[in-house]
């Protein structure tokens, strides 16, 4: 059984203009130990994804149908209580930010003893510094360093405090929201290291939702491509990233430069990401793609399986006509 | 001592910027010693006409400063800029604004680096006719909008009246180029130009600004943290570290055949989209260090995995190992 299984999610924002479809019915899975990079332009819903499965959407962000199973349970229809215990010991998040994440009041230390006793009244004051020492040096963190407040720690190592303080409670999901996109290259690959050494170590679930391509490619098992509140593409990395099907996987992948690659002249995809208010009609995609065909803008194309875990929709691949 | 060749736009040599760091008033009584914040220290290159130069390293390296310094935003603490052979570096207030009219800039947001009370036509004509390079509306107005097209908004009709929170951060992004191009420059910075813009845009951004600064002849200067996109935009790169070049070449050698040992770490630090990549990690651990007190000798000796004792003693010049790669590292001598 997969430790996160998300079915048919459907996730609105509700405005005076009417709801915004930030997540219209996605799928995937995360098993134990495997890391799933979820990518997109910024408002394509990654986020969104996100704050459903911890159900903590802002005021107006409500989850309209679907399943959250997490390690079997229906995270959606759970009662709050039930949800406060999932949080931090079941699933936890690195915010995106690593530089506001913290509070500047408190000493770093503090602020972790104070999530392990608020989700696990029974640890003492005493046993719950012992931890968090722990903790910074499962991380690479200076224990000493614990008892200093955010703004005598620098860039990468907020980060890495922030990881600490997700790891407290020894979740089995971790969820990370951009991580490292605020930091230098040389601390970022620190950082994405540390995060998959974690993973094998902890054999822990993960979720990294990225805008950078290049950031899955390094730390990830598996990616669903994400535009506009839809998943267009899933599956193992070296699938998607060789044989891309989806004209947006396509030219995402192309848009993004190599280093090490020949120089050529790099590709966009022409136009911005729709508005989620009206959203096209048939496939999302059809108004900026390449292919686009007349049934693209009637029909939305279903999501088909092609291989083991590889999933596409796509109207051009259910007829043939790519790969 | 310095040669002027016709074909170099700018030139600079050992250049400055120590910004002076305000103490408190009870520190101020402890210690009378300045302390500086050694934003850029000593730098030294060359901009060919019609090239395309990144200047790439981390944030605090230095690099935005030594853009600002190039278009005299901000004065140098010593060291000397030339532009076409003038001496710039102390050219007085009055005499600016005919240089003004050739170096400009792109800025990094284009969120916030357009009047958000001004029309796109307004953004557009006002340098026109701040500089007096055309005369009666008619005229601005014929300029504007063939820059418009230049950019590819188009029709250009559709732009004119509108205002910035009507367009897309691409659009924005045109419209800032648009600006910088629109005085026929023939130096140009663009301070990350597409650090905030949506990934499936962005080439089409960079490919915009390569195909101006051919059509338009400009030097260019494209400062950047991203070295995947360095390789793809540029001829030449400088690597800055704590407010010095450490390494310079072309993009070719930088990219494959890097000499220092941050170089290196900073090359392969970059995360490659392909998942089948051949990777050989140098990872360097720690943080730049603070620009206020850097380190002694080489400023790289703290974090370097090959230092030597000569390191923290000696600073290490930028030499020439041939065919213009330049390295500052005792290990290549």
């Amino acid at each position: 059984m997969a430790l996160l299984e998300i079915q048919d999610l459907k996730t609105y924002y509700y405005t005076l203009r009417g709801p915004v479809k930030a997540v219209d019915g996605i799928n995937f899975q995360v098993k134990k130990g495997e890391a799933l990079g979820l990518a997109g332009e910024s408002g394509c819903g990654k986020t969104t994804v996100a704050l459903s499965v911890l159900r903590i959407l802002p005021a107006g962000g409500k989850i309209v149908g679907g399943k959250i199973l997490f390690r079997g349970e229906d995270l959606v229809k759970l009662k709050d209580k039930r949800m406060r215990e999932i949080r931090w010991k079941g699933i936890s998040i690195v915010f995106q930010g690593a530089m506001n994440a913290l509070n500047p009041l408190f000493k770093v230390g503090d602020q972790i003893v104070e999530a392990i006793r608020l989700h696990e009244p029974k640890v003492k004051k005493k046993q719950a510094w012992e931890r968090t020492e722990k903790l910074f040096e499962t991380v690479g963190l200076e224990p000493s360093r614990a008892k200093h407040y955010p703004h005598e720690y620098s860039g990468g190592m907020r980060q890495r405090g922030l990881i600490a303080m997700a790891l407290a409670c020894n979740p089995g999901l971790l969820i990370a929201d951009e991580p490292g996109t605020a930091l230098d290259v040389i601390v970022q690959a620190q950082v994405l290291k540390l995060m998959s050494e974690l993973k094998d170590k902890l054999n822990l679930g993960m979720i990294l939702i990225t805008h950078d391509l290049s950031i899955i490619t390094e730390t990830c098992e598996k990616t669903a491509i994400m535009y506009a509140g839809k998943i267009v593409e899933q599956g193992d990395i070296v699938t998607i990233f060789k044989e891309p099907l989806h004209p947006y996987t396509q030219g995402l992948i192309s848009a993004f430069p190599s280093i090490k690659a020949a120089k050529r002249r790099m590709t966009s995809i022409h136009g911005s990401p729709p508005d989620l208010l009206k959203p096209p009609t048939g496939c999302r995609f059809h108004p900026r793609c390449p292919h686009a065909m007349d049934i693209c803008k009637k029909q939305d194309p279903r999501p088909l399986k092609l291989a083991r875990d590889h999933y596409v929709a796509c109207h051009l691949v259910e007829m043939g006509k790519t790969g | 001592m310095i040669v002027m060749s016709e074909n170099i736009a700018i030139e600079v040599a050992d250049l400055k910027k120590w910004f002076p760091v305000r103490k408190g008033f009870l520190a101020s009584l402890t210690s009378r010693e300045q302390s500086f914040v050694h934003a850029v220290d000593g730098v030294s290159f060359r901009i060919k006409r019609g090239e395309v130069f990144g200047l790439a390293g981390e944030s605090g390296s230095g690099k935005t400063t030594t853009g600002r310094l190039l278009l005299k935003l901000t004065e140098p603490t010593s060291g000397t800029m030339y532009f076409k052979g003038e001496d710039i570096t102390a050219l007085p207030e009055k005499e600016l604004k005919p240089l003004r009219r050739t170096m400009q800039i792109i800025f990094q947001d284009p969120y916030e680096s357009l009047n958000p009370r001004m029309t796109i036509s307004d953004i557009l004509a006002e340098p026109v006719i701040v500089q007096g390079t055309a005369h009666g509306e008619a005229e601005v107005r014929e300029k504007v909008v063939q820059i418009l097209k230049d950019v590819e908004l188009v029709p250009p009709e559709e732009f004119l009246l509108r205002y910035p929170h009507e367009l897309s951060g691409g659009q924005r992004q045109r419209v800032s180029i648009a600006r910088a191009f629109i005085l026929n420059p023939e130096f140009i910075i663009a301070d990350e130009p597409v650090s905030m813009l949506d990934v499936s845009i962005r080439a089409d951004i960079l490919n915009l600004m390569l195909d101006l600064v051919e059509k338009f002849k400009v030097s260019f200067l494209y400062i950047t943290h991203d070295l995947a996109l360095a390789r793809h935009m540029c001829d030449r790169i400088a690597i800055m570290y704590l407010g010095k070049i450490v390494e310079m070449g072309s993009v070719e050698k930088i990219v494959y055949e890097p000499l220092h040992p941050y170089t290196k770490a900073l090359i392969s630090a970059v995360p490659i989209p392909d998942p089948t990549a051949e990777r050989i990690k140098v990872v360097i651990t720690g943080e730049i260090p603070s620009p206020v007190n850097p380190p002694s000798g080489c400023r790289f000796h703290t974090r370097c995995p090959v230092v030597m004792d000569v390191c923290s003693k000696e600073e290490p010049p930028l030499i020439d190992v041939g065919k213009e790669h330049y390295v500052a590292c005792h290990l290549h001598k």
